[in-house]
């Protein structure tokens, strides 16, 4: 799948923040900074199931081989939706790609970068590329998947860094119930 | 248990509701033995802080007993603690920096979407202090869940009080880092618009960094007695013109610091506070910014203006000429707490700060909401009202 847009500006502002590219909607990089080594969060990253621990609507990691996972995600409705993916690219400590085998319900694919920030820990860059399935539910997904997927993973990278510094994930909930009830 | 829950404006009511449980590793649960109304819940009471919804339970300044721990709390039950109303993890970059209020982690990651649209990035977690502050139940209340119970609550020795200690939550931090950010130097004049608890402690802390003059401004003649009381000399600005009289009583130079210990409800009749009024009850998110526009209008050239008085919307007509046509440094934020806690629980068990003077009501919980349209409607002789869940109720 073709991922790399033709640069559209002039400066050195990352791509995905281009205010004309045609690539808007199925394009979005997200980068936080964390308190920890960029070897540290590779690593928790490598363990692929282990993202299932703060990616909201990711159900289900399994892992088939050393590059090939199975993902299970909250699809429309109480639909899920399934893809395998396969990590293309890594370089320890720094980099991991990923892209999704043929038949996908959403075909997707992207890189995640760790680079060194010094006393600041490291920064975790996220880019993610979806293709849409054409079609009326391939509307509805594509519009959980276009729309927001910038918010969900805004939201997945915080919980990340949450999980890495503190070893927890917070809630403003008062008790489980509340907190089932994705009360906040 | 028994809670003061929020159910619309001035719509506060104490009920019965779930008991708080330990979600996370490093909570603990605290069983209330003293929690205060602060000034700033009535912000909430007057319905100006957004998405607050029925049934919330509020308060922020509170203390008491814990009672159960999580595995990663370095807590013990048993123990008395005084617990920080900012809600900081103690293990991000801005903690690191002793920035507690701009910790990056105490807000849940979806609540941090609201503050990173309206302010540029998501702002602390708050205990009761509305949903894009965490939505986490406050301590005006039997019992609380306390989030990174390992970092925040400070422990109290046994046989000291809790009214001698309850203000560290919030209102003595918050007057003394007033004070620290009006960078104080000996000699000074110092320029307080009012007195509330936090206006009269950074009126305490002013002196105790050294400056050789306080100007306290209100128009409670009560508030500005206790400001009297430390020292301070008095505006009542619904008798005298405060600009004018602050000119005079600097010899034309203008007060070295100004610290506006108002906010965002500023009282008074004038025509700024009018406008700015109308605006706030067709447009939300105006503030009412009388105080600030006063205390950059008088300060000297070269001067410094101190605000931890709380706003959250936009500011109309804010007189950023005068801010940068005389050079004036201003300084504001939320309570870094839990940096100020041990250093001023020392100066407590010292004695060189009581903060008692300050308590004018106790009441017990259930009488709550009580408690609430007392410190809201009779300012004057209401300065703080303490509530105690334990407390028998009077016939």
């Amino acid at each position: 799948m073709e991922t790399q847009p033709v640069r559209a500006t002039s400066d050195d502002a990352p791509f995905s923040t281009a205010k004309s590219s045609s690539d808007d909607d199925r394009l979005m990089s997200q980068a936080v900074t964390i308190n920890r080594s960029p070897g540290d969060l590779f690593q928790f990253w490598r363990h692929l199931p282990n993202l299932a621990s703060f990616m909201e609507n990711v159900e289900q990691i399994e892992l088939l081989d050393e590059q090939r996972s199975r993902w299970v995600v909250k699809g429309p409705g109480d639909s899920d939706v399934e893809w395998v993916s396969r990590i293309t690219d890594e370089r320890e400590g720094e980099m991991l790609a990923w892209e999704s085998e043929a038949g996908a319900d959403v075909p997707n694919s992207g890189t995640v970068t760790f680079r060194d920030a010094g006393a600041r820990g490291a920064v975790v860059t996220a880019t993610i590329a979806y293709d849409p399935p054409a079609g009326t539910i391939g509307r509805i997904i594509a519009k959980m998947f276009q729309r927001e997927p910038a918010i969900q993973a805004r939201r997945d990278l915080r919980r990340f860094k949450q999980l890495m510094e503190t070893g927890e994930i917070a809630t403003g909930a008062r008790n489980r119930r509340l907190l089932q009830e994705g009360k906040n | 248990m028994r809670a003061l829950t929020w159910q619309g404006k001035h719509d506060v009511r104490v009920e019965t509701v779930d008991d708080p449980e330990i979600l996370n590793p490093r909570d603990a649960i605290i069983k209330i033995t003293a929690t205060a109304i602060c000034g700033s819940d009535l912000h909430l009471y007057d319905g100006y802080i957004p998405t607050m919804k029925a049934g919330d339970i509020m308060g922020h300044e509170f203390m008491g007993e814990v009672v159960e721990t999580g595995p990663d709390s370095t807590l013990e039950i048993g123990q008395r603690v005084v617990v920080p109303f900012t809600i900081a993890c103690g293990s991000c970059y801005h903690c690191g920096k002793q920035q507690f209020a701009a910790c990056d982690n105490g807000l849940p990651a979806d609540n941090q979407d609201i503050g990173q649209a309206v302010y540029g990035h998501p702002t602390a977690g708050l205990f009761g202090f509305s949903h894009m502050n965490g939505g986490y139940s406050g301590g005006q209340a039997e019992f609380v869940r306390v989030p990174f119970s390992d970092v925040g609550p400070i422990i109290i020795p046994d046989g000291v009080a809790d009214e001698k200690v309850l203000f560290l939550s919030d209102i003595l931090p918050t007057g003394w880092m007033a004070a620290e950010n009006a960078d104080i130097e000996p000699g000074d004049t110092v320029a307080v618009w009012g007195c509330g608890p936090v206006g009269l402690f950074a009126v305490q802390s002013a002196f105790i960094m050294g400056a050789e003059r306080v100007i306290a401004i209100d128009h409670f003649p009560h508030r500005l007695e206790l400001a009297r009381r430390f020292g301070a000399e008095t505006i009542n600005f619904e008798e005298s013109k405060t600009y004018e009289a602050l000119m005079e009583m600097t010899g034309g130079i203008g007060p070295d610091a100004c610290i506006d210990a108002v906010g965002l409800e500023a009282h008074g009749l004038f025509a700024d506070n009018v406008i700015d009024q109308i605006k706030v009850s067709t447009f939300l998110g105006t503030d009412r910014i009388h105080a600030i526009r006063q205390a950059i209008h008088a300060c000297r050239k070269g001067g410094r203006v101190s605000m931890p008085g709380v706003y959250g919307g936009f500011a109309d007509k804010f007189p950023l000429g005068a801010l940068m046509e005389k050079g004036l440094t201003l300084k504001t934020g939320q309570t870094h707490v839990q940096y100020y806690m041990p250093e001023l629980l020392t100066r407590i068990l010292d004695g060189e700060i009581d903060t008692t003077f300050l308590i004018s009501h106790t009441l017990p919980l259930e009488r709550a909401a009580d408690g609430y349209r007392m410190f809201h409607d009779e300012q004057n002789e209401v300065t703080k009202v303490i509530l105690k869940p334990g407390m028998a109720q009077a016939a």
